[in-house]
């Protein structure tokens, strides 16, 4: 079983970035699942979604989750929350943000000893699909540092899940995976 | 007017809403008459999508409250129509004077009912309060424990509920978010197929048939309400659950899904059991599985049918075990919950000598971790191994205070 818990603010594409990524493992015979605690959360607030992979049907529904990956979107929550709770040692953290891994180490020294890899979703997802959904650029991240899927094949299969956006928009999405993977470290 | 065909692959990742919305699609509803609530919004929201891109031939109708949906519903399906609508808690307990009115009518209706908590405190989170709010009200109930089985479980609602025999309407519950806004693997039907098996809705006593002119609606007193509640009865507890077989089959056939009115796993040898409904019976099944490789017999029993209660096939399914937790996930209202009531119904005056506990659970949303069933499966076994219940009849699991107890 694979589990990973996404740290983002509702508006920012975790529940989409969520479900996107268990619709493509979904095509290569895996089972998934894919959900997000909402309460009454507006945009804005804090929230996590998460996804369970394995290669049996998923029973567990619990919400409760110690995570392999913890993907965090939003720069600050990685200072104003706590990601690390109910990780494991070998808990994987991909996070968004504009310092490096040791500045950010620095000032949440709860990563202090983790495995933690970093990228700047919000700027990519700027300058590529110009607006601040940094749900795909996470994937891409995931993509290089778990070794899941071949990127061509991932990107081909988000050209399928995105496809009811205008073409523009998928493509923008396609360029901003793919420096998300090359720009992860 | 035509309408298109959607194609969908095999598998389609969906939620629970989405899926019931996709086989509300499937199904060629004449009129849905909704009004959105958390959770079940995205069914309505979904299915008027489908409406408004041309997958839809039939009337979507917007109103202004629940009340006014399910009469909504009931005047279309007086009137000859296949319906259906969607709701969930506050809008459910609006809805409820209305729920009587269909079931009395005689009037096949689905209603897809996302479970969620009632307030006071407000809550949008999952517990099955609003089902058993209306589990007295003549509606046959469905329980789904993944968005599969809330879009198989829909084709199977319209079916028994339609038949000239039964002409009672249907929920098909689902619990909210962890069901309804969980995406998971569902096996699709293709249109026609999906069509096929519910078929051509053939009214029966419809007020649109002039040459059959007939009265919906009426007033009886003492001469004769009584007599009209009896054969509803009658027909509730002799026709309903035939024809559940029957369609149970029917759709095994079709899909190689097969649905029970009580789903037994692991219990032909189980010392202890649980007993429950919605997606705890998974997460149950799970746990099971993790504390036979300890040597502890376990299995679980999970509700498909909740009305009419499946009274003979959970004695069944009982009688042998040694300890039985009923999990309830509804504030029991100054009673034992209501499987703790219904199982020991089923078991009194038998030679069964199961020891019953009943477990209030999950209000408000409150997860149901697989540790509290590893708890619950070794205080069950401490049971059956003393020969009596070692606790009091009622507790709670998952509540912060002092441990609460009571019977």
């Amino acid at each position: 079983m694979l589990e990973i818990r996404w740290h983002s603010r509702a508006g920012q594409g975790a529940v989409t970035g969520a479900k996107g990524l268990a619709d493509v493992i979904s095509t290569t015979g895996k089972h998934v699942q894919a959900f997000a605690f909402y309460g009454s959360a507006k945009r804005g607030a804090a929230m996590t979604a998460y996804n369970r992979v394995d290669d049996k049907v998923i029973m567990n529904h619990e919400k409760y989750m110690e995570p392999d990956f913890v993907f965090v979107i939003d720069p600050a929550l990685a200072i104003t929350t706590d990601i690390t709770i109910n990780g494991k040692d070998t808990t994987k953290y991909i996070i968004t943000t504009h310092l490096s891994t040791e500045e950010l180490i620095k000032i949440q020294p709860k990563l202090e000893g983790k495995e933690v890899y970093t990228l700047d979703c919000i700027t990519i997802a700027n300058e590529t699909i110009g607006r601040a959904i940094p749900n795909t650029p996470m994937l891409g991240a995931f993509m290089k540092i778990s070794g899941m899927y071949d990127i061509e094949f991932f990107k081909e299969s988000m050209q399928r899940v995105l496809a009811k956006l205008p073409q523009k928009i998928v493509d923008a999405n396609m360029v901003a995976i793919q420096r998300a993977y090359d720009e992860v470290k | 007017m035509a309408f298109d065909k959607m194609e969908l692959r095999d598998i389609e990742v969906w939620d629970g809403n989405h899926a019931a919305a996709q086989a509300m699609r499937q199904c060629q509803i004449d009129v849905v008459s909704a009004y959105p609530i958390t959770p079940s919004t995205p069914i309505v929201e979904g299915y008027a999508k489908f409406k408004s891109d041309n997958y839809v031939e039939g009337e979507f109708v917007m109103v202004e409250s629940e009340h006014a949906a399910m009469s909504g519903c009931i005047g279309a399906a007086a009137a000859g129509g296949r319906v259906a609508t969607a709701t969930s808690s506050q809008g459910l307990a609006l809805m409820v004077e209305t729920l009587y009115q269909a079931s009395g009518m005689r009037l096949p209706i689905v209603l897809n009912i996302v479970n969620r908590a009632l307030a006071a405190p407000l809550n949008v989170n999952g517990d099955h309060s609003d089902m058993y709010l209306c589990r007295d009200s003549g509606w046959i109930q469905f329980d789904a424990f993944s968005p599969q089985e809330a879009y198989d479980l829909n084709f199977i609602a319209f079916k028994v509920s339609e038949d000239h025999d039964v002409r009672l309407p249907a929920i098909v519950n689902q619990d909210g978010f962890i069901t309804s806004h969980t995406a998971q693997g569902v096996y699709t039907m293709a249109d026609d197929d999906a069509y096929n098996f519910v078929g051509e809705y053939k009214p029966m006593n419809d007020m649109l048939d002039f040459e059959n002119p007939v009265t919906h609606g009426v007033q009886t007193e003492e001469d004769w309400h009584f007599e009209h509640k009896a054969r509803q009865h009658n027909d509730m507890m002799t026709k309903v659950s035939p024809k559940i077989e029957e369609v149970f089959s029917d759709f095994e056939k079709l899909t190689g899904r097969k649905y029970n009115q009580v789903e037994c796993y692991d219990m032909d040898d189980a010392d202890v059991a649980v007993v429950c409904m919605g997606t705890s019976v998974e997460t149950a099944r799970e746990v099971a599985t993790e504390m036979r490789a300890k040597g502890l017999k376990a299995g679980v029993v999970g509700l498909r049918v909740v009305r009419p209660f499946p009274f003979a096939e959970i004695g069944n399914a009982l009688k042998d075990i040694k300890a039985v937790a009923a999990l309830d996930r509804s504030a029991p209202g100054g009673a034992a919950g209501m499987l703790f009531n219904e199982i020991a119904g089923s078991l009194f005056n038998t030679d069964s000598k199961m020891l019953l506990s009943g477990y209030i659970y999950g209000l408000g949303g409150r997860d149901l971790l697989k540790s509290h069933l590893v708890d619950l499966f070794n205080e069950l076994q401490a049971n059956a191994d003393a020969g009596k219940v070692l606790t009091q009849q009622q507790q709670f699991i998952g509540v912060r205070g002092p441990k609460l107890a009571y019977l």
